[in-house]
């Protein structure tokens, strides 16, 4: 058991969190146990209201479960004080978000060094990091531009960019595609790849399947709990001809 | 290789066979691969056969299949012309899993919610081979539309098998028969 939890990144057992209570009481996450090694890209889809956000937030530190540990790295986070939290939030996760959440009167630049800033790092430390990141999500033209000038696939660029810069444990993104177009899914889905092959860890709950698809591991998720774990591997053994008719 | 892309590939211009699979290899990218290459000359074969592709050779060359230079009738003309303003659409038959979930329920064969489960992740694996190779494409090539249009149904496709899931998961559908 203790090598498993060595292995895992992100480790949960029994998470529960609960709304309301008697009559109106919502398990949003329901007895959910989850093992997350290093290097892998878990997606976890299913409808909405179905717990995958709550999940999210319960694994990085942005709320408390009901019941249920919670370990990253091998340190459990789920009884940290909240200023442990707020460091664990700012250090050791990286989050990504729908809506992209930037500072619409920072710069490019300025958004992601700002993680790296508030973690003390020096300014020049923390400008040189946010420069080699943006250059990573293919946007060094940009970095003095507003989040108003960029469009949306670039704004989550930069959002994720932004969610490297403190070389977090895990990244944690939450329908990170939901507002884009296809090509600039196409362009998060690459960037995804690329710190994937990195060695990068991150748990992607999405509606978009295209993420699903490309992801190691895959977790259905149902009235707070899962239902379905799958490996995405084999596929169509490269035959993608079959795909249109080709084959034959 | 299905006759009208065979013909409407030499309207254009006439063209050796080997230079028509060029241009399907570029249209097609990695779609391509599971052709065989044989199959585009048993095609003209046939074309040549019913009379709407002629065979010139060049003068004084030896008679190998890749000195055949193929061009287009007027009975093959009218036919690109015919293909063109068809609207036929290639379509997935929903109605045959449709019936297959209805009938495992009725006779209590399956659980409709894993047949749609199984079928979710074999669709996920396609989509999965669909998707690598899109981000593997050139973004302008030809191919990379092809691939985009295929990722997109299977998105639909799997849409919809949420819709099969909703239904089939609610306790007390008329369809799903008594417990």
């Amino acid at each position: 058991m203790s090598e498993t939890m060595n292995q895992s990144m992100l480790r949960a057992r029994g998470l529960r969190k609960e709304y309301g209570r008697e009559a109106s009481l919502v398990r949003a996450v329901d007895g959910v146990d989850v093992d997350v090694p290093a290097g892998e890209t878990l997606a976890v889809m299913g409808p909405s209201g179905c717990g995958k956000s709550t999940l999210l937030h319960l694994l990085g530190g942005l709320d408390r479960p009901s019941a249920g540990e919670i370990w990253l790295d091998g340190q459990r986070i789920d009884q940290m004080s909240e200023r442990g939290m707020a460091a664990l939030r700012r250090d050791a996760v990286g989050f990504v978000f729908q809506a992209f959440h930037l500072m619409d009167e920072l710069t490019a630049v300025e958004n992601i060094e700002l993680p790296a800033l508030l973690a003390g790092r020096s300014p020049r430390a923390a400008r040189r990091r946010a420069t080699e990141l943006l250059d990573q999500v293919g946007l060094a033209d940009r970095a003095r531009h507003l989040p108003a000038q960029l469009s949306g696939g670039q704004r989550q660029r930069v959002a994720i960019a932004r969610a490297l810069a403190n070389s977090p444990r895990v990244v944690l993104a939450d329908e990170p595609t939901g507002n884009l177009d296809s090509e600039a899914t196409l362009d998060v889905l690459q960037l995804f790849e690329s710190l994937h092959e990195a060695g990068q860890t991150l748990v992607i709950v999405t509606h978009d399947a295209r993420i699903a698809a490309t992801a190691d591991r895959l977790i259905s998720m149902r009235d707070g709990a899962f239902v379905d774990n799958t490996r995405l591997t084999g596929g169509t053994a490269g035959n993608l001809g079959a795909l249109v008719g080709l084959d034959g | 290789m299905q006759q009208e892309v065979v013909l409407a590939l030499l309207a254009k211009e006439p063209s050796h066979g080997y230079q028509l699979r060029a241009r399907l290899r570029d249209a097609l990218g990695p779609l391509g691969d599971a052709m065989n290459g044989g199959q585009i000359y048993v095609t003209l074969g046939r074309l040549e056969k019913t009379g709407q592709v002629v065979v010139e050779r060049a003068a004084g060359m030896p008679d190998r299949p890749d000195r055949k230079m193929y061009a287009l009738t007027a009975a093959g003309q009218r036919r690109v012309a015919d293909w063109l303003a068809e609207v036929n659409w290639p379509k997935p038959d929903l109605a045959e899993f449709h019936l297959k979930l209805l009938a495992a329920a009725a006779a209590h064969l399956a659980d409709p919610v894993a047949i749609v489960d199984a079928q979710r992740r074999e669709l996920l694996r396609r989509l999965r081979d669909a998707q690598r190779a899109a981000m593997a494409e050139p973004r302008e090539s030809e191919a990379a539309l092809l691939l985009e249009g295929i990722v997109l149904r299977l998105q639909a496709d799997l849409r919809w098998l949420e819709a099969c899931e909703r239904t089939w998961t609610k306790p007390k559908a008329s369809t799903r028969g008594e417990r």
